[in-house]
């Protein structure tokens, strides 16, 4: 693989994970407290499973970004493309339901009862969207980043002679 | 001169087989997709039920609500019929195109990028549609008590059982999608140089 080819790879590499740590710091400290009727209310991260899988993969895929920099192009192309396609997979998921649970705790759910929190703890929910609005950089980036080695591989693996 | 020939008969025989076993084995995962996707989408989209509850007692005759939960009142569920059905009808497009428009079309060397492109897009809608319903679902499984949301699941035993089991056929339509992309990527060389000699190792 010559220069031009390997040089978008690694920028937008560097992108992505420059964008999933900031999704992380975002996600992390966020935390807002709310008093209603003399008791206080403590919104964390770490109240909801789907914020916690987030912040996980996001420090995943910070990692192997980090880590897929140094790898040899010409010689485990085709496994850094498999586990690329392994890494979008989680980062769409975990967006996704980060992104479904951020609607429920901004409208809520009157068929099951449950009322919105966005009101009573904004700097939480304001810290969330921006660590969401990363993580979609992200989820972006990566999936340019997984087009863009298929077509790389293609060349390596069709046309080798 | 004779080994040499004797080589590339051999060769030539042994690809042409691996060929058609790929082939076999690429339409049988995308069958199965087919209809763990298919499948997916209408279990979910059946999925309704209607629970009475006891709410107050007015001197002896007690006061009746009916509560009915629909797929249709969580906006997880909605995503999860649509990207199902999205990956259904892209089963059946691939499978129509891999039977019956093998080589009467000519696609200009796209066919592998756009197979492989397709595929990915599908695997994505699906796995984001997948685990927002399984995060949902713990949500109404187990309720929040940081946010003081109560737990569904315990009043709506079987519209909870009937998402869980929509919810994992999706994830097992994406397993076998994901072996279908795999399998294109890496055996694509293999694929279309039926007549060279040097296998196209690593």
């Amino acid at each position: 693989m010559n220069k031009t080819q390997w040089i978008p790879i690694v920028c937008l590499r560097v992108i992505a994970m420059v964008s999933t740590f900031v999704a992380t710091l975002l996600m992390v400290t966020s935390h807002d407290s709310a008093k209603v009727l003399g008791m206080t209310f403590q919104a964390k991260y770490n109240n909801s499973s789907t914020l916690k899988y987030f912040v996980v993969v996001s420090i995943i895929t910070t990692v192997y970004s980090l880590g897929a920099l140094f790898v040899p192009p010409r010689k485990l192309g085709r496994h850094v493309l498999v586990l690329d396609m392994i890494i979008m997979s989680f980062l769409i998921s975990s967006f996704s339901a980060a992104v479904g649970i951020g609607q429920l705790g901004k409208e809520g759910n009157s068929h099951a009862g449950w009322i919105p929190i966005c009101g009573q703890v904004p700097k939480f929910c304001h810290h969330v969207t921006a660590s969401l609005i990363a993580g979609f950089v992200a989820v972006i980036i990566y999936f340019l980043l997984v087009l863009y080695s298929l077509n790389n591989v293609l060349n390596l693996v069709a046309f080798k002679a | 001169m004779i080994i040499m020939a004797g080589e590339k008969v051999a060769d030539g025989r042994s690809i042409r087989r691996w060929r058609v076993t790929i082939s076999m084995v690429v339409i049988l995962l995308r069958v199965l997709a087919l209809f763990a996707t298919a499948a997916a989408t209408i279990v979910m989209a059946l999925n309704k039920e209607k629970h009475t509850f006891a709410v107050a007692t007015i001197g002896n005759t007690p006061v009746k609500i009916a509560i009915t939960a629909k797929f249709q009142h969580t906006p997880a569920n909605v995503m999860f019929v649509i990207a199902n059905g999205v990956a259904t009808l892209h089963s059946l497009f691939m499978l129509s195109m891999l039977c019956f428009v093998r080589d009467k079309y000519d696609f200009k060397g796209l066919r592998f990028l756009t197979a492989a492109a397709l595929d990915m897009v599908t695997i994505a809608v699906v796995s984001g549609a997948a685990t927002a319903v399984a995060f949902m679902g713990e949500v109404a499984r187990n309720g929040n008590s940081h946010a003081r949301w109560n737990k569904v699941c315990d009043n709506f035993e079987r519209y909870c059982d009937q998402g869980s089991g929509a919810m994992l056929a999706s994830y097992i339509g994406i397993l076998f999608l994901m072996l279908v992309n795999m399998l294109n990527i890496f055996e694509y060389g293999r694929l279309i140089n039926p007549s060279s000699n040097n296998p196209l190792a690593a």
